[in-house]
């Protein structure tokens, strides 16, 4: 199995006409996922062609998309400015699953967008982050489907090609995955590590979790906390950031260390005291699974 | 991005704010003039991006125009925490009453904007935190709301018991939260927010950052981008829209994506080295930005290794590696360069650097090794 996303969800794309959106929308297509509308403002009527002649129709809102195609997950692809936007449009239409991969969305933007997603009961993942792909199945974002097999590993990160790093290996040993998700680099994101490790807990397939966490925050303490209490399956941890100076960002919005909760060596220990173990080096990572699990 | 003391209390002014006056010189002879037009007295601050400015000898009182001169003429040539201070801020002195703390940020937990407040101002806040917690009142703001005159008020009378003040406090805190959103600043604060033994509420200080992602929407702001506290790295690495941070050590990195840039970096100290930078060419496939990349981590001396780590996904390899070859061939560096490449176009992206002469490995751990040994040799 999976989470969030498979082979039966219909989905759609915000900004399928745009020069991110479309080349993505062509990986998804080819990876199988059921790409079922694209939406952009003003170019409603076009069709956008798939890679083998796949037709997908355009529409210049996502209700209209919603209408016609029946569509429940969206992966929006907009400039940063009209992003927040995108995703409360989706999730006024009746969306339940959104996907932002969108980076530099301003924060105040988001503070908004993500009460209203919130009170429409809606799933936002993001944004600044490379989505989800369920091997096999469905991929909704950016993250390369040559690098994952399925299988039984589930993977969550903040982090983009750390994380595409860490699954390679896993590939590499035969260890796939059941769903691999990247829930972003901002400080502000909609799906906790929490909230994965939930949904990861109620998939009868899933039978060991890879968390990627780095500096800044305290999203990699509390998922260390709900392990500890409710986690049945074995989880492995990493943490990027080590070596970080403090009080300064680094790359990710997110990624900064401000007093004493958002360091490497407190976010390490928590994962430790609840039984979370942890890896020093990327490539650590894999071996601990295969140790826990076999195969 | 940090704005200036005196740019911060333009953007207050600039939605009805009483803010005490004041002018910001860069010569001593123009502090001695304002002091005497504030007749005789002045407060001489340095403008300078770093807190605890007062500890560090940065905010003099001045009781005439010649010490005005005086302490004008000290600080502007002192470092603080490293920042070289250029401009002074001269304000006539006020008479304190009552010192409070008002700020906004956004927390992380609750997604929102928060307001805090406190009786105990001119303090480090931090360890006011610390120290004695429940002296600061918190609000969390519904960002589709904003904050309502109520929320604002009662605030206010967390401040004053006086009703003259508490109302003029209740003015002062919407207009920080109006200012917050407008500019779309991701933390502001009134440090201290004084009332004045004559019964005016006044800011008196004033620090706000702006969420570096509104900057497309306010031009004016990001004029306000102080120069002289960037290093020529820094500017060009924002032109070429990259993540760098400067770090001190002699393995030079560039690799796409914030995450795994700092796994890199950790890994260069697990095989015992010092990384010299971070640095994120992020998901783009221009060849440009890793020319940038390089000619930013070639500039610094320390520099003695230069660490390619690229997991192509969006970003090609092929990209990369011909961003390298162009590199080698503008800039024409001696420095070691060892890559790795892998992902996308990965077998395009090694003919293309072993027809330069270059060579590529396929693991992480080989090339920060190998990186680390070049450095230390």
């Amino acid at each position: 199995m999976s989470i969030f996303a498979d082979d039966k969800s219909r989905v759609l794309i915000q900004g399928i006409t745009g020069r991110d959106g479309s080349f993505h929308a062509r990986q998804m297509i080819s990876y199988g996922t059921r790409i079922v509308a694209g939406v952009t403002p003003g170019k409603g009527g076009r069709d956008f062609a798939g890679p083998s002649g796949e037709v997908v129709p355009v529409f210049n809102t996502v209700a209209d998309a919603v209408a016609e195609t029946g569509a429940e997950c969206s992966v929006v692809y907009v400039p940063p400015a009209f992003a927040a936007g995108a995703v409360m449009e989706a999730a006024d239409a009746g969306i339940d699953f959104i996907v932002c991969v969108t980076e530099g969305v301003p924060i105040l933007d988001m503070t908004r967008a993500h009460a209203f997603v919130r009170d429409r009961g809606c799933r936002l993942v993001g944004p600044n982050c490379p989505g989800i792909i369920s091997p096999g199945k469905a991929s909704l974002g950016i993250i390369p489907g040559s690098i994952v097999a399925r299988g039984p590993v589930g993977v969550i990160s903040r982090s983009g090609t750390l994380t595409y790093e860490a699954v390679h290996q896993l590939t590499e040993r035969g260890l796939g995955q059941s769903s691999c998700i990247g829930i972003g680099g901002d400080p502000l994101i909609g799906t906790s590590f929490v909230e994965c490790l939930a949904a990861f807990s109620e998939d009868p397939e899933t039978e060991a979790v890879v968390l990627i966490g780095e500096i800044g925050g305290t999203a990699e303490q509390e998922a260390a906390a709900w392990i500890g209490e409710y986690l049945e399956v074995p989880a492995i941890g990493f943490i990027a950031g080590r070596s970080a100076p403090p009080g300064t960002r680094m790359g990710h919005a997110g990624a900064i260390i401000s007093g004493s909760s958002g360091t490497a060596e407190v976010k390490t220990r928590a994962f430790e005291d609840n039984g979370v173990r942890v890896a020093v080096r990327p490539r650590e990572i894999a071996s601990l699974v295969q140790e826990l699990i076999g195969g | 991005m940090n704005l200036h003391e005196y740019q911060a209390k333009d953007l207050f002014r600039a939605v009805g704010m009483a803010v005490n006056p004041g002018e910001v010189v860069r010569d001593p002879g123009a502090a001695r003039a304002l002091a005497e037009s504030f007749g005789g007295s002045a407060v001489v601050k340095a403008q300078v991006h770093s807190g605890g400015r007062g500890k560090a000898g940065g905010v003099k009182l001045a009781r005439s125009p010649a010490e005005a001169e005086e302490h004008a003429e000290a600080i502007l040539g002192m470092r603080i925490n490293g920042l070289a201070v250029h401009e002074v801020l001269i304000s006539p002195i006020e008479a304190i009453g009552s010192e409070a703390y008002v700020g906004v940020l956004i927390d992380r937990e609750s997604q929102c904007p928060v307001l805090m407040v406190s009786a105990e101002g001119g303090v480090d806040i931090e360890e006011v935190a610390a120290d004695n917690p429940e002296a600061i009142h918190r609000l969390r703001v519904d960002p589709r709301y904003g904050l309502l005159p109520h929320q604002a008020y009662g605030l206010a009378t967390r401040l004053y018991d006086e009703p003259k003040l508490a109302s003029q406090g209740a003015r002062a805190i919407a207009q920080l939260y109006r200012a917050f959103v407008d500019n779309g600043a991701s933390m502001a604060e009134i440090n201290p927010l004084i009332a004045t033994t004559a019964g005016q509420v006044i800011a008196i200080d004033a620090k706000v950052s702006i969420d570096d992602n509104e900057l497309f929407r306010h031009p004016a702001l990001a004029a306000l981008r102080d120069p002289t506290t960037e290093t020529a790295a820094d500017r060009r690495a924002r032109e070429a829209g990259l993540s760098f941070v400067k770090l001190g050590g002699n393995v030079g990195c560039c690799v796409n994506g914030a995450g795994l840039a700092m796994a890199t970096m950790d890994l260069v100290k697990f095989y015992g080295g010092e990384p010299a930078n971070f640095l994120d060419i992020g998901g783009s496939s221009n060849p440009d930005k890793v020319v940038a990349a390089l000619e930013i981590i070639t500039s610094d001396p320390g520099v003695r290794v230069i660490l390619f780590n690229i997991f192509g996904g969006i970003t090609r390899c092929d990209d990369v590696a011909n961003g390298i070859v162009q590199a080698v061939e503008r800039i024409g560096f001696e420095l070691p360069l060892v890559i790795r490449l892998t992902g996308t176009n990965e077998e395009p992206a090694r003919r293309i650097l072993s027809e330069a002469g270059l060579a590529a490995a396929s693991s992480m751990d080989e090339v920060v090794e190998k990186a680390v040994e070049l450095a230390t040799w």
